[in-house]
């Protein structure tokens, strides 16, 4: 993804998937995020995945909160419906769209503060109801949008752009949603679409709340103090005319593909994340050892990733609800009302 | 009123305390009335608290059919010692008080000008039934029977409805016939039975039914089609949802699959209600949440997405008592003006008033229409003592060439014949833009969103499309004032004032423009049913230089909303407030209106 807003046109000799369709039919608006803010990567292995999935896009329905990440949903499947939310309540206008329209694929694009703070209660139940969606959290242990407040992810340790340290411990939203029941819990890097991408696209094709956290750095303000670079510096050390606020454009971060189970990458602010990827042998069907393995990478100073943890015979939140079939948004009228004959004998039952 | 009650025409109360099952008893005894063809109330007064605590049931015997809260009681059934020396004082001189003469007369229970009775209830339940339970259970269907005998309470109609209740349990409906019997017996043995005031059979209740505001709005929101219902459990709202499961139980579970035409979620808060009504709104369902004040200020954000948004959605604000905890077993209707302007920004809302559980029935069944034809969250601003108090109400009744009021909406085949779908432009000059459901396909996608947005949906901070677009907005609301329910009104020949009101207030204003009448003060009478006002509203109250505004909260927030959004003066306005949080009474309102008048002749 880019910044750059492309011309409309198709390219003749682009690959079209079983529905016909190209890759840029699953692109959106023009991105408004920093340039190379991790959620754009997101935003590209989320058009891959739908494309390689070949969701009809009229038919899904993407859904956010509020934040820098929460924007993700109008940067791609232009022909579906969004619904850019309010803060951190995500899950529950997930929960009603999905309640009345089982038919339609939901795609819900949230950050760590979006959920994990102000939207943890929303989070937990919407896990608990075992919505049918797909719920990506875009994690950059800020929040971006309100310019870099940490956010409960945060290291302790990591440092704000003011350079305070964080020193409460983080909301692990992975060990959250194993602890939850969540059906299917996995973990990847924005910049790691060979993992991501066949990540979203099994989430997708979950049945059941299928969430995704995905480490996504935010070029603003993952800066640190020492740095000459950093935010704070250049704003420190800039003579201003008129007060405005500074971005240095940066890259996307991306990890080659190395085929090494622990990979060190290097984010903006010189830190470095150290990923490990599931091994062959892991079983993620089994969620205590899923938890045990998340625990023993932090232990490690490591980053679990992968799929983790999936449950396929879960119930979802229809099967709870014991709803018939068919939406109830398709349900005619006459199936619903029960008409004037049914009311005249009701009555008779409060005499 | 005072020294007129006589047949059919008077009021009793039990004081007794919650938890200990008087509340069937209560409702047997109202019931019985009713079937009896006589008009009657019944007004739980009821603590917030589970067991222990005195609880009151105020029974209104209306032979010409007055609905509102009785200003006095000619007898006091007085079984809980804690409140002896406040329930002795409530009974009118010259009226009666029955008390438990198990033990020995209670000296708080001295008065002079009434006349006790006692009767040992205690010890005939004890000596007559085994076990604990039953003793004090049954000590209630002995207090039923006594008032049988003392009110003159046609015995077959009680066996009958104990009978209908109990009739598969032989051995609890025998008890019950038993303890009635004790407290009939009694009675008859002891006492001069009936007393003056009594009942006698009357014709008055045939199109009647008795029920309450949130079973019927319940009722309303199945027979409107609504298949999404959220909420958060909260008093008085609560019975709502749990009734509409019932009536969906009832109605919308397929015979064959046993699943289901429906779906309730009870939601980890009022937050998270209010987002899955919005949703669901959104998808296309017809959805609903209930929930009181407390409920509605957590609702806030989302209900300012929801209009900014152009999202149908109904709230059912049964009101209370607040803050917080508050007084939420009190009534009261003090969340009129946080629901028209309800959440942030420039906002404002579409509200229904019922003032009975027939309206709560119809007037649901609007909300919905209005929500989906304005593409906006709507109110329906009931009460506790609407919600959860039995009512006297004609019959509800049942078009089935009803179809709901959808509004604008395009299927695919609407898209295929225009040329580009721009989601929020106004077309028709209503304000009302036409919508498209998610999954519909073609061009019919668009993003919802609270930033800034212009008549196509997209993105911008201009402030001309801004403005534009909250202009839109107002433009619709205003529009809707000849679509909400009309104000009902009445004039008296000669009327010097005029009464408004709102909502519950109805039954005893009503009451009181007869009582001020027969006192040779005529008046004309309006009661709001919907916001926005509509002309007729305006009307009413300019052809009037003086009016009283009669409402049930401490700073006149219905008499501040006509001055704001009317422009009518509020020196032309008198308030009379009653915000004790219990249902209002005649006399309340004629002894207000009396006082002003003779302070400041009209
Ligand atoms: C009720 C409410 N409170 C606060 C805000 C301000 N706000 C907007 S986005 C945001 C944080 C977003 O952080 P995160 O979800 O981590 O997303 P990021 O921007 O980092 O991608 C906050 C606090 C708001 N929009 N609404
Ligand atoms: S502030 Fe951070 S999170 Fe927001 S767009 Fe910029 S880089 Fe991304």
């Amino acid at each position: 993804m880019t910044s750059i807003a492309k011309p409309p046109v198709k390219h003749p000799t682009a690959r079209t998937n079983g529905r016909g369709l190209t890759l840029r039919d699953y692109e959106g608006a023009m991105s408004t995020l920093c340039a190379g803010c991790g959620h754009d990567s997101v935003t590209a292995a989320l058009v891959q995945a739908a494309w390689e999935l070949e969701i009809e896009p009229h038919r899904a329905a993407k859904m956010s909160g509020i934040g820098c990440s929460s924007k993700t949903t109008a940067y791609f499947m232009k022909q579906s419906h969004g619904f850019n939310s309010v803060h951190g309540r995500m899950p529950s206008v997930t929960s009603g769209a999905a309640a009345a329209n089982k038919g339609l694929t939901y795609i819900g694009i949230s950050g760590d503060g979006d959920s994990l703070s102000i939207g943890l209660g929303q989070l937990s139940h919407a896990i608990r109801r075992n919505v049918n969606m797909l719920y990506v959290i875009e994690n950059n242990g800020v929040y971006g949008l309100t310019k870099g407040q940490f956010s409960a992810s945060a290291d302790i340790g990591s440092t704000s752009k003011k350079g305070e340290a964080n020193e409460q411990a983080p909301i692990d939203p992975v060990l959250l949603a194993l602890t939850l029941g969540c059906t299917f819990v996995a973990r990847s890097f924005s910049g790691d679409k060979q993992q991501l991408v066949p990540i979203l696209k099994a989430a997708i094709a979950h049945k059941g709340l299928a969430l995704v956290d995905v480490i996504s750095p935010c070029v603003s303000f993952n800066d640190h103090e020492g740095s000459t670079k950093s935010y704070a510096y250049t704003r420190e050390h800039e003579v201003e005319a008129v007060h405005a606020d500074f971005i240095p454009l940066k890259r996307e971060i991306t990890v080659p593909e190395t085929g090494e189970e622990v990979r060190v990458v290097e984010m903006h602010d010189g830190a470095r994340v150290r990923l490990r990827s599931t091994a062959t042998d892991y079983d993620p069907t089994n969620r205590e050892s899923a938890y045990a393995h998340v625990r023993a990478c932090q232990a490690r100073h490591e980053i679990a990733t992968g799929l983790l943890f999936v449950d396929e015979n879960g119930r979802d939140m229809h099967d709870y609800l014991k709803t018939v079939p068919t939406p109830l948004v398709d349900l005619p009228f006459e199936a619903l009302c029960p008409g004037k004959d049914a009311l005249g004998k009701l009555m008779d039952r409060y005499r | 009123m005072s020294g007129k009650s006589g047949i059919n025409d008077f009021a009793f109360k039990m004081g007794t305390v919650n938890g200990t099952g008087s509340a069937s008893a209560n409702g047997l005894l109202m019931q019985a009335i009713f079937r009896m063809g006589i008009p009657v109330t019944g007004k739980n007064i009821f603590p917030s608290n589970i067991q222990g605590l005195p609880t009151w049931y105020e029974i209104r015997v209306s032979k010409d059919g007055y609905t509102a809260r009785p200003s006095e009681v000619d007898l006091v059934v007085a079984l809980n010692p804690a409140t002896y020396a406040k329930d002795v004082k409530t009974v009118r001189p010259g009226g009666y008080l029955v008390y438990d003469s198990t033990w020995p007369m209670d000296p708080d229970l001295v008065r002079e000008g009434i006349t006790i009775l006692g009767i040992p209830f205690g010890r005939m339940c004890v000596e007559t039934f085994e076990k604990d339970r039953d003793r004090t259970l049954l000590r209630n269907i002995a207090y039923a029977g006594a008032l049988a005998a003392l009110l003159k309470i046609d015995t077959a109609v009680i066996e009958a409805m104990l009978t209908e209740k109990f009739g598969k349990k032989p051995k609890l409906l025998a008890a019950n016939h038993t303890a009635f019997k004790l407290g009939y017996d009694y009675a008859m043995a002891h006492f001069q039975c009936p007393l003056p005031f009594h009942l006698e059979p009357m014709d008055r209740t045939g199109d009647s039914i008795l029920i309450d505001g949130n079973t019927a709005a319940a009722l309303g929101a199945v027979y409107a089609g609504a298949t999404v219902g959220a909420w958060y459990p909260i008093t008085p709202a609560t019975a709502l949802m749990e009734q509409f499961k019932g009536f969906c139980e009832k109605y919308r579970v397929d015979k064959e699959t046993g699943l289901h035409k429906y779906a309730i979620l009870q939601a980890e808060d009022e937050l998270a209600a209010a987002g899955i009504i919005i949703g669901a709104g959104w998808a296309g369902a017809r959805a609903f949440t209930n929930t009181s004040g407390p409920g509605i200020s957590l609702m806030q954000e989302f209900i300012g997405l929801a209009y900014y948004t152009d999202i149908p959605a109904v709230f059912i604000d049964v009101q209370r008592c607040g803050p917080a905890t508050g007084m939420p077993t009190r009534t009261q209707q003090a969340d009129l003006l946080s629901l028209a302007y309800a959440s942030h920004g420039d906002t404002k809302h579409l509200i229904v008033f019922p003032a009975d559980p027939r309206e709560c029935f119809e007037m649901t069944v609007q909300a919905f229409d209005l929500a989906e034809r304005f593409q906006t969250p709507v109110f329906v601003a009931s009460d506790l003592d609407i919600g959860m108090n039995d009512w006297m109400v004609k019959r509800f009744e049942w078009d089935d060439s009803y179809r709901p009021d959808r509004g604008k909406v395009l299927d695919a085949a609407d898209l295929e014949k225009i040329q580009r779908f721009s989601r929020y432009l106004d077309v028709d000059g209503d304000g009302i833009a036409a919508r498209t459901l998610p999954g519909v396909g073609g061009k019919g996608a668009y993003f919802v969103r609270g930033s800034g947005h212009d008549k196509h949906g997209q993105y911008t901070e201009d402030s001309d499309a801004y403005q534009e677009l909250v202009d839109r907005l107002k433009r619709k609301f205003e529009g809707a004032a000849e679509h909400v329910p009309a104000p009902i009104i009445s004039h008296q020949p000669g009327a010097e004032v005029g009464l408004v009101t709102i909502g519950g207030c109805e039954a005893a204003v009503h009451e009181a423009a007869d009582i001020l009448r027969a006192e040779g003060i005529h008046t004309d009478y309006m009661r709001i049913r919907g916001f926005p006002f509509s002309e007729e509203v305006r009307k009413f109250l300019g052809r009037h230089e003086h009016t009283f505004v009669i409402e049930q909260n401490r700073d006149a927030q219905l008499r501040s909303l006509v001055q704001i959004e009317l422009g009518v003066a509020r020196d032309a306005m008198t308030p009379i407030l009653d915000y004790s949080g219990m249902p209002l009474t005649a006399a309340t309102v004629v002894n207000a209106v009396k006082t002003h008048l003779a302070e400041v002749p009209a």
